[in-house]
């Protein structure tokens, strides 16, 4: 399989003194589900904006598609991010508009400025808007407004309007951690399923270690804006995961609140 | 301790009441203001309200005449403030800490409507009366400079309030500035953008009134025409008519502002 993305040696630094990430190199081949679980302030955050560049990496290259995107003009730039989805913790959906309209915004990155101003979207546009939406379970919903679902049915649409973006890649910032655990399920197992049958490349931020061990390919363990592990799920011991979390891991882990977060 | 924190509380809120009430006297003192003549005098401007300014017969004759204007001064107010809201919007979109543009530009977009927000609309008036002369022009000028400079600060203030979400997950699938603005922002703001217009809307046509009687137009011109011409009777009507006329416009409002939430 070939290298998709490339981080080397990417760092973040705001202001003067405060770093959040140091020294970040790592790569994700195409068509891999790769978690990355750290403590909040990590960094993970931070790591998965630089991938498309809504927050700008201080020094480092960061490859994608054989490109190095950190020289990007504004208007390659508008094409990366077309070919990359992004997933949200808080959905990032316009609550006064309805399913459709929300999923069909997925498709503005592509629009002249004319055409993107004024929504016009073609008729091929709207009937995969539709399908996504009922691969996702929404056919429902398509009309209602978004202030109307519940907080999977949101994410699903945040999924969706990833999706009709004919994305190579996801990036997802912890997308059930606002969800309970039924419609974590449910979002995971739609992830898992669009990773494995469209091959598209998931990178997603994980508060839940236990989820992150069950569906993916690759951790990446972040802490104090480094990487602290880069393997297999299978690899991920309990001294491993004390590295990334810290000492209190192992209370977490006893008390049995181990997704707790 | 926390007997300790109350009592503080209590302590500071006697003080601040004391010190209002130093302020009155002393405000009474320098103005050389005789409070009990002025409460004493109340009853007496009730009483001459009530034998004199009250529409009788005659007045109701002037009825037409008093529409007439009270239209004109509506739909006055209506224009200047529709106007005032585009011009508004664009500054308010451009000047907003999350929309903005930032840069020289934001800074500026925020200047001038401090400042045309600060200068009174009856200063308008005055103003705008060596240019333009007694003229519906004036009023709507006026009208239009006052209602930008609020409107500007209101819909700032809206935008910067609101969840900017959205906006970065349009950002992120690429879609152009404008477009963000046009299908994340402005459905977003929309009740609370609409709902400070109306208000608007309604505050314009009680400042009409005044602006009415230093500019000479309008229904303000027709009251300060009876009022001078000691015909009480019509200048009640006048009131009358006025307050009418804002009940009428609240309760559209209020009845617009249900359906658009």
């Amino acid at each position: 399989m070939t290298t998709l993305l490339e981080l080397k040696h990417v760092s973040k630094q705001y202001g003067s003194d405060t770093k959040a990430l140091s020294d970040i190199s790592f790569a994700v081949k195409e068509g891999e589900f790769v978690s990355i679980i750290g403590p909040s302030g990590a960094g993970k955050s931070t790591l998965l904006r630089c991938m498309n560049r809504m927050i700008e990496a201080s020094s480092g290259a960061i490859i994608f598609d054989n490109a190095d995107i950190t020289a990007f003009r504004k208007r390659e730039l508008k094409k990366l991010r077309t070919s990359i989805g992004m997933i949200f913790q808080h959905y990032n959906l316009v609550n006064r508009l309805s399913v459709i309209e929300n999923v069909l915004h997925g498709r503005l990155g592509y629009k002249s400025m004319l055409a993107g101003v004024l929504g016009i979207y073609t008729e091929e546009e709207k009937k995969k808007a539709h399908a996504i939406l009922g691969v996702l379970g929404l056919q429902e919903q398509i009309y209602k407004r978004c202030d109307q679902l519940s907080g999977g049915q949101k994410q699903r649409v945040g999924i969706a309007r990833a999706l009709v973006q004919n994305p190579k890649m996801l990036l997802c910032d912890e997308p059930i951690a606002s969800l309970d655990p039924n419609a974590s399920k449910v979002i995971m197992d739609h992830l898992a399923h669009i990773c494995s049958t469209m091959g598209i490349t998931v990178v997603v931020n994980l508060h839940q270690v236990d989820v992150a061990l069950s569906y993916s390919n690759r951790i990446i363990g972040v802490n104090k804006g480094t990487i602290v592990y880069d393997g297999t799920p299978a690899g991920l011991t309990k001294d491993r995961l004390r590295g990334i979390y810290g000492a209190e891991y192992d209370e977490l882990e006893g008390s049995g609140g181990r997704n707790a977060g | 301790m926390r007997g300790d924190f109350i009592v503080r509380k209590r302590v500071n809120s006697l003080l601040f009441c004391t010190l209002l009430l130093v302020a009155m006297l002393l405000a009474i003192v320098v103005t050389e203001y005789d409070a009990v003549k002025g409460f004493t005098s109340v009853p007496k401007a009730a009483e001459w309200a009530a034998s004199n300014f009250y529409p009788d017969e005659k007045s109701m004759k002037k009825l037409p005449e008093i529409f007439d204007k009270l239209t004109e001064t509506l739909l006055v107010s209506i224009a200047a403030t529709s106007l005032a809201a585009v011009a508004a919007l664009v500054f308010a979109i451009l000047g907003s800490r999350t929309t903005g543009i930032g840069g020289p530009f934001s800074v500026a977009s925020r200047w001038t409507a401090t400042v045309f927000r600060n200068i009174d609309v009856a200063a308008w008036s005055m103003i705008l009366l060596f240019s333009f002369g007694q003229n519906v022009l004036t009023g709507y000028l006026a009208l239009f400079f006052g209602s930008f400079g609020f409107l500007t600060r209101a819909f700032t203030e809206t935008i910067d309030e609101m969840s900017m979400g959205s906006v970065e997950a349009l950002r992120a699938a690429g879609a152009g500035y404008v477009s963000v603005v046009i299908h994340s922002v402005i459905p977003s703001c929309l009740p609370q953008l609409l709902s400070w217009i109306l208000f608007t809307i309604e505050t314009n046509i009680r400042q009409a009134t005044l602006i009415g009687i230093l500019t000479g137009t309008g229904i303000g011109f027709l009251f300060n025409l009876y009022y001078k011409s000691l015909n009480y009777a019509s200048a009640s009507l006048v009131v009358l008519a006025i307050v009418i006329a804002i009940m009428i416009i609240e309760s559209v409002s209020n009845y617009v502002r249900r359906v658009i939430m």
